[in-house]
């Protein structure tokens, strides 16, 4: 079993998670944020059988290293679809939904060749390292993504704080995952280190969209191209 | 070779963008409160006028916010004021001296912290205030 910092920082993430569906919920955005629901509702399934192997076959178990893996590459999936869906909002108006589910099919599959391309070329794991290496990709796609987003949202003058507060949380969620992956490649040894390091970021993405929903009024403006112009 | 080799660009370019995507986020939280007039009894209380504070001011504050009951669970955006408040603190100290815009603008940003963490106060009072006028009335 993980250290009780480890088991705290996971229920409370968990938790967390819960709480920003419901903050959705009470705001009646589910339908308007069905993803970013997803999401965090996958995440709260994937804890549950995360902790269902754990207790079964342990944590230095072959199937909660599998499972643990391939259940953080679907997660990962499901939060590309939670920008890919943000994108929708920023160009609601423009009516290119559907070249944007395109463009993120062919996206996703791209980057899931590329990544079993350069593992075939690495490892002899292949599965365990796919999905890790898929992970990371996809976390830095994610995050490359988010970029664009933030540029759309600058360029096309959006300023519904609720969105824009969602789209920054998110940009640093991709931003630590992405770094943290990388680090992990680099540097194995590094783990024992940072390995609090990620659930407690996990915290931190579902209570700024609860944030952002429970304590900004719906109709709250902003203008991004200030907080961009003060940025530099 | 080349999974080290991707490692290392996906970190370079992670940490660039976690640091402009964090800077950006505390500008969003900040000019969502800045906007917000502050009660004559914080203003009283900090010594901070609606609208202008000093950089000084924002450690005094955040030591009054802690003495207060977090009722409105903005923990983490404190958290996270704080971690700019140093972050640009940290710029001002390095390279004010070579670039007199940077100083300015170092100066408008914490002294933006500063109101921000008065206001975060003035809704942490506000809601132990109607909290206890609640249990007041329920124990009656």
């Amino acid at each position: 079993m993980p250290g009780s910092v480890g088991m705290a920082l996971w229920i409370l993430g968990t938790v967390l998670e819960i709480l920003a569906v419901v903050c959705i919920y009470r705001r009646e955005a589910i339908r308007r944020y069905f993803f970013l629901c997803f999401y965090m509702l996958v995440s709260v399934v994937a804890s549950a059988g995360r902790f269902h192997i754990l207790q079964h076959y342990g944590l230095s178990s072959l199937e909660y290293r599998y499972f643990y893996f391939y259940s953080d590459a679907l997660l990962t999936i499901a939060l590309y679809f939670a920008v890919i869906s943000l994108f929708s909002h920023v160009f609601e108006e423009m009516g290119i939904e559907r070249y944007l589910r395109f463009a993120a099919g062919l996206l996703l599959a791209g980057t899931a060749l590329f990544s079993y391309a350069i593992v075939s070329q690495s490892s002899a794991r292949i599965p365990t390292h796919f999905a890790f290496e898929l992970s990371q990709n996809l976390y830095f796609v994610g995050l490359a993504l988010t970029y664009v987003l933030w540029g759309a949202i600058v360029k096309l003058r959006e300023t519904r704080t609720q969105l824009i507060q969602i789209v920054l949380s998110l940009g640093i969620y991709f931003s630590v995952y992405a770094a943290s992956y990388a680090l992990s490649n680099l540097a194995p040894g590094l783990y024992s280190y940072t390995r609090y390091l990620l659930p407690a970021f996990s915290c931190l993405l579902p209570l700024s969209w609860a944030y952002a929903f429970w304590r900004l009024p719906v109709n709250a403006r902003l203008a991004p191209a200030r907080l961009l112009e003060a940025a530099q | 070779m080349t999974v080290a080799l991707m490692a290392v660009v996906i970190l370079a370019a992670s940490l660039a963008a976690l640091l402009q995507f964090f800077g950006i986020y505390c500008r969003s939280l900040i000019a969502a409160s800045v906007v917000q007039p502050l009660s004559p009894e914080i203003q009283e209380v900090t010594g901070i006028n609606s609208g202008a504070a000093d950089p000084e001011d924002f450690p005094r504050v955040v030591q009054l916010l802690r003495l207060c009951p977090d009722f409105a669970n903005d923990r983490q955006q404190v958290s996270a004021i704080r971690g700019y408040f140093w972050l640009v603190k940290a710029v001002r100290w390095t390279l004010a001296s070579l670039l007199p815009d940077v100083r300015s603008w170092a100066e408008t940003q914490l002294g933006q912290c500063a109101y921000f963490a008065a206001v975060a106060l003035d809704h942490r009072v506000s809601n132990s205030r109607t909290a206890l006028a609640a249990q007041m009335h329920d124990s009656r």
